[in-house]
Parts: structure tokens; sequence; C-alpha cells
């Protein structure tokens, strides 16, 4: 473990690495954390499908770049209006079932059936297989190779950055995006005063599968994916939205990308085994600074 | 209370009245198989169901099994164990019981086999399997089980030998990085690694356990960037595989030499999508079709090749070799037990040493075969190139990697 470390502060441009790709990547699971944050703030359902629906975009994008030879980039606009009318579906059959569950598990344990159908039926049309989808556009060589940039992760960053600023600004300007915020503050209120929430929240959830879909994307173009591998992204952006808390798009980016960067660093020196551990160990930490910081306020919350 | 007795003994009934009727029935010996038709071991499963059925079609055309004196024909009842342990283990106890088989054919992967075993053993039924290497399953004092396949530990041990002998600098120079999974499976691979690398002499710089899901190897390969060591051993089931070729290149990492396991199940051969990126690394095989072993049945493993890709159309894979291996042991072993008693059958297979297609076949007292090695191939421009050991390979070892 002193070896890594020694390693880190004698050649800097290895910290440099790590740190680099944990935040160009860290921006796709920003992106997949936004969509999570987006439900759970405007409809309170969390989702634990969230992977899958990363996954099944990914499968979307190999599939047109082997079966219809399309570029992987080109792929992603299809992916996210696919992804959009499948978010509808998947909404308009089975979430809009769980809208004012007061029991929480409820809505845990259909999504989570939801996360287990979606990996049988992918594993039944896509195969148990692993794929990738290289888009082979070369790589940025720095300083004599010590530091070598994917321009793949550099252009998914753009693009994510890109999705996360129309989405800010749809949010903060449009008709649409007030009619959603005006929702998650006070659906009562909102409905009273003309919105049609059932719209409001099958676009939401849509939104939100597209965005996974964007993600997944993403996501098989840098790494690999297979049919069960959707849980790594759901707990990711699960863990950024608990960092940040919900409705805090700024928070989300820089949460998504800190926390990919970190990991590459712990992974660097105490080894990929204890990486998740030492995130979790961070989660909790977090989690309980902040119980008692509420506490000092002494509110009274139903 | 008396409704459980109640149900216990007609359960009772039900069942012995269902071990009677296939012993009623004509001239087939029926074998029990939980394969993985479904689930995440699905592609692998099916090249065992493959492997077994071809070997019962070849038994059965050429004659069948005689035992002692009268010819049955070998049949298999399968069910898909969807890829999940306790299914796997339900299943053989269904298997057993409800559908009477004698004798059992292995699931896909040590996980499963780990499962079924305790079942099989506890009903004293003789199983042959070929597809759970994991050493663990050779400690346990089985007595029923017979595995065909070469124990994970040695997977990649030849690596370690490569590398002495190739990097040409004393044993002590040589450093190691292992890049590892963190499932039983493949720990025993790597305490196999470690064993050959410790009798070498070498350093080993890097033991990182990769997580169960696996998504991104960054930190581990910019440390193997940092450190550079001659040799990245490296295993982590397919997604392992596939990610660290992709990765290794996208970061610029380069090693000198590349051994990985489950290169086949991550089609790094295909071209179309992993290109060169996989290209001079080192695999494990149980099996090649270019082997020079041959047996009675298939011929020698080019024909048993030929006949494969005749009957469905691709290469056949070393996990259909080893589960065509393992029906042509179970039916050896019946022959000369000279009768179906599941005792006779077991130490008939203990006893066997015969020669087959897929290698030499003799067990240890653990059941695992000590007969047939472990194989190195390279892969060179989407092709797979035995190059250890010395006595079967096909070409020299590229060293190092271009």
């Amino acid at each position: 473990m002193i070896t890594y470390i020694n390693i880190l502060i004698e050649s800097p441009e290895f910290l440099a690495q790590l740190l680099i790709n944990g935040m160009l990547v860290g921006a796709i699971f920003a992106l997949i954390a936004y969509g999570l944050a987006l439900i759970w703030g405007v409809m309170d359902i969390i989702n634990f499908a969230q992977g899958e629906l990363v996954i099944f975009g990914g499968y979307l994008t190999y599939t047109l770049f082997y079966q219809f030879g399309l570029h992987p980039i080109l792929t992603i606009p299809i992916v996210a209006i696919v992804l959009y009318g499948f978010g509808w579906a998947v909404y308009n059959t089975i979430i809009y079932r769980l809208l004012g569950q007061k029991d929480i598990f409820i809505t845990i344990l259909a999504t989570f059936g939801l996360a287990i159908l979606m990996q049988q039926l992918m594993q039944a049309v896509f195969g148990p297989d692993v794929v990738t989808a290289n888009p082979e556009l070369g790589m940025q060589v720095l300083f004599d190779g010590s530091i070598i940039i994917p321009n793949i992760q550099l252009i998914s960053f753009l693009i994510s950055l890109f999705v996360g600023a129309v989405l800010f600004i749809v949010m903060r300007y449009s008709r649409f995006g007030q009619a959603i915020r005006a929702t998650a503050q006070n659906s009562r209120a909102a409905r009273i005063l003309g919105i049609d929430i059932d719209k409001v929240y099958a676009n939401t959830f849509a939104i939100n599968a597209a965005l996974c879909g964007i993600g997944g994307s993403l996501v098989v173009m840098i790494w690999t994916i297979h049919p069960f591998v959707g849980l790594v992204y759901t707990f990711r952006s699960f863990m950024i939205v608990i960092l940040t808390g919900l409705g805090n798009f700024v928070g989300i980016i820089f949460a998504g990308m800190g926390i990919s960067a970190f990991e590459n660093v712990t992974g660097f020196i105490i080894g990929a085994e204890f990486q998740a551990a030492v995130i979790f160990c961070l989660l909790v930490i977090i989690l309980i600074t902040r119980s008692i910081r509420a506490r000092k306020k002494r509110e009274y919350i139903e | 209370m008396i409704n459980k007795i109640l149900s216990t003994t007609v359960k009772a009934l039900v069942l012995s009245g269902l071990m009677i009727s296939p012993v009623a029935m004509a001239d087939t010996i029926s074998l029990g198989a939980a394969v993985s038709l479904s689930g995440k071991y699905s592609t692998a499963g099916n090249h065992t169901k493959k492997g077994y059925d071809l070997a019962v079609k070849y038994v059965n055309s050429m004659g069948g099994v005689s035992v002692g004196g009268k010819v049955y024909d070998l049949e298999i009842i399968y069910y898909d164990d969807e890829s999940t342990p306790a299914r796997g283990a339900s299943l053989a106890e269904r298997l057993i019981l409800r559908d009477g088989v004698s004798f059992m054919l292995g699931p896909y992967s040590s996980g499963l086999t780990k499962a079924i075993a305790p079942v099989t053993e506890k009903h004293g039924v003789p199983m042959v399997e070929a597809n759970g290497a994991s050493r663990s399953l050779f400690n346990q004092g089985y007595k029923y089980m017979f595995a065909v396949l070469s124990t994970s530990e040695q997977y990649l041990q030849e690596a370690v030998n490569q590398i002495a002998e190739k990097a040409g600098k004393p044993a002590s120079e040589i450093t190691v990085a292992l890049a590892i999974e963190n499932d039983p499976f493949s720990q025993d691979i790597r305490a196999g690694v470690i064993d050959d690398v410790k009798r070498h002499g070498m350093q080993i710089v890097i033991d990182d356990k990769l997580p169960r899901d696996l998504s991104d190897m960054t930190s581990t390969l910019v440390k193997v960037k940092a450190l550079k060591p001659d040799l990245l051993v490296l295993s982590g089931h397919s997604k392992g595989a596939a990610l660290v070729v992709r990765q290794m290149n996208d970061l610029g990492v380069h090693v000198k030499m590349l051994a990985m396991t489950h290169c086949e199940s991550a089609k790094l051969d295909d071209k179309e999508k992993f290109g060169n990126l996989a290209d001079y690394a080192l695999c494990a095989a149980q099996w090649a079709p270019t082997v020079t072993s041959e047996g009675l049945t298939f011929g020698t493993a080019s024909n048993y090749t030929q006949i494969f890709v005749d009957e469905y159309g691709y290469t056949p894979p070393y996990q259909a070799a080893e589960s065509t291996a393992a029906v042509l042991v179970m039916a050896d072993a019946l022959s000369r037990a000279g009768s179906l008693d599941k005792d006779a059958v077991r130490d008939a297979l203990a006893a066997t040493d015969m020669s087959t297609f897929y290698g030499k076949v003799k067990f240890s007292e653990a059941g695992n075969n000590i007969a047939k090695p472990m194989l190195l191939r390279q892969l060179i421009d989407g092709k797979y190139y035995v190059v250890a050991p010395a006595n079967v390979a096909e070409t020299d070892l590229v060293y190092p990697r271009p």
C-alpha cells in the first residue's frame, strides 16, 4: 500500500491519469443519477431498475452498431427516443400504480421486480454474452504517453454536459419544466391550477429512461455490458443522489465526477476489492454527519 | 403433526412407486443432468448439452453400451437449472427421487457442481462432471463424483513457467501482476499461480482482487502501467477478459505477457468485435481441436471437431468437448462394471484409465482427472494456437507481446 502511495507522490502523472479518467466518466454517472433524482423528487419513487434501463440503452447502441452499421455515437439520439417511448410505456403499465403508495417497500419491490424482468428479457433477446461497441476514435497522448485520454471518454463527457445543460434550461425556463417543478413542489396545488399531472409524471419517467439510455450508449462505448451488470449503475446513481440530495443539479455533476475520481485513487492505493467498500464507508459517514446536523435543528416533520 | 406424518408417508409411497417404474422400462439407461439452459451460464450450458447429446447419439449409433451381456441405449433426462445453485440442487434431488436416475452427468460451472455434488453423494449416485474445475470440489472427500477436466489451480500455471523460460533474466527479477476476480473459482486459479510464482522465486507487484460486479478496471490498469510487470495474469470470467483488452488499449497499457482465462466465452477471437486488441494474449484451455489425443468413439480430436461442426455448425469449444468426454467415461464405466448397481459403477469409474479424443482420463482418489494437462493457447490474428505444454505445442510462443 505504501509503495502505491509513493508511486503517486513520485510520479504525479499517474495520479492525474486516475483523476482525469474518473472525472470524465463520472459525468455519465451524474447523468444517470440526475434521472433518478428527478423521478425521486417529482414522483417520490426510487427506481431500482435504473441500471437495467442503462444496460437496455447500451444493447440498443450495440445492436444498431453491429446490425445496421451505424456509428455508435450516432445511435445516441435514436436510443434516447426509443428509451423515452419505453419509459412512457413502463409508466403507463407499472409505475403509475405506485404513485401515492405510503409504503416505500412497495415501490422498491415493484421496481426491483421490473429490474429482474428486464434482465431476463434482455438475456433472452440479446443473449448472455459480454458485449462492447468500440467506436475506435483514438486517444489523446499527453506528456510522452504518461497520460492517455481516450477520445471517447472526452466526447462522452461533453455529451453528458450538453444533455445536462439542455435539461437544466428546459427545467428552468420552459412551460413544461415549470409544470414538472410545480408538480414536485405540490402535486395537489398543481392539479388545481390546471396542470395535467398524470402527463407530467409520464413525461418525467420517460425523460429519466431517455437519460439512462444515453448513459447506456456511452457505457457500452467505453466499457462492456452484459444483462446482469445493471445493479452497479443503480447503486452508483443512488449513492450520488444520497450525497447531494434531490434537486441539486450542479451538486450531482460534481458528486458524480468526484466519486469516480476518488474511487480510482482508492482502487489504486488499497486494491480494487475495497474500492466499493471505501465509497460505502464514505456514504455512511456523510449520512451520520448529516443526521447529527439535522438533529440540531429540532424540527417536527410529519 | 399427524398431517405431517401422513404427508411423509404418502410422499414416500409415491416416490417408491416412481422409483420402480424406470427399472421396468425397456433397454435404455437414463442419465440425469441439470444444465444451465437459461440464465447467465446459458451459453456455456448449451455447449454442455450439445456435447452430451452428441456423445449419446454416437454411443447409441455404435451399438450402445453393453452391460453384463445386455445391450442398452443411453438417454439423458435434462432439466434447466436457470444458472442458480439452489435450483440445481433441487433438480438433482428430483432427478434421483422422482425420475429415478441412477447415474448423473454434471452441470455447467463449479458453483452449480458444488451445489449438486452433496445431493448425488447423499444418494450414492455416481456423477461424472465435465465443467466444475474448482479445487474446492476435490477436498470434500466426495466418493461418487468424478471430473474429466483439469482442476482450476492448473489453469494459468503454465504461463508462469513460460515467463520463467522466456524472460531472459533471473527469476528473482521477473515481476508478476495479478488481477483476479474475488470468487472461489478464480481464487483457485490465483492460488495455483501464486504457488508457481513462489516456486520460481518471482516477485508479485500487484495482487488485485476484482469485484464480482466488475465494470471498470482503470485503477488496476494504471497500476500495471506504473509498475510495468513482465506478466499480467487476469481472470474475471468473460466480462473480465473483454474489459481488460478494451481498457488496456484505451489506457495505453502494455505488458510483455498477458495470460487470461475465458477468452473463448468472451469471444476475443471475434475480429469484428475486438479487432486485433486481444492479439498475442495467452489463454488457458482444457482442450483444443488440434491436440493429438484419440479414443474409440470419436477417433482423433480433429475427427471429433469435424463431427461436431457437421452436427451443430460451429467449432466445438472445450466446454462441449469435455462434456462429450464425460459421457464416454460414463459409458465405459457402465460396461466395465457389468451391472447397473450404483456402487459397482462407482468402483468402475474410480478404476477408469482410458484414452479419448479429449485426452487421457484417469482419476485421483479425490475424483479429478490427473492424466490430462492444461493447455495454453496464444491468440494470433483471430486464431488460437497451442503454445504450451511443449509436447502438444503447434507453434512457438510469441514473446514479448508486440
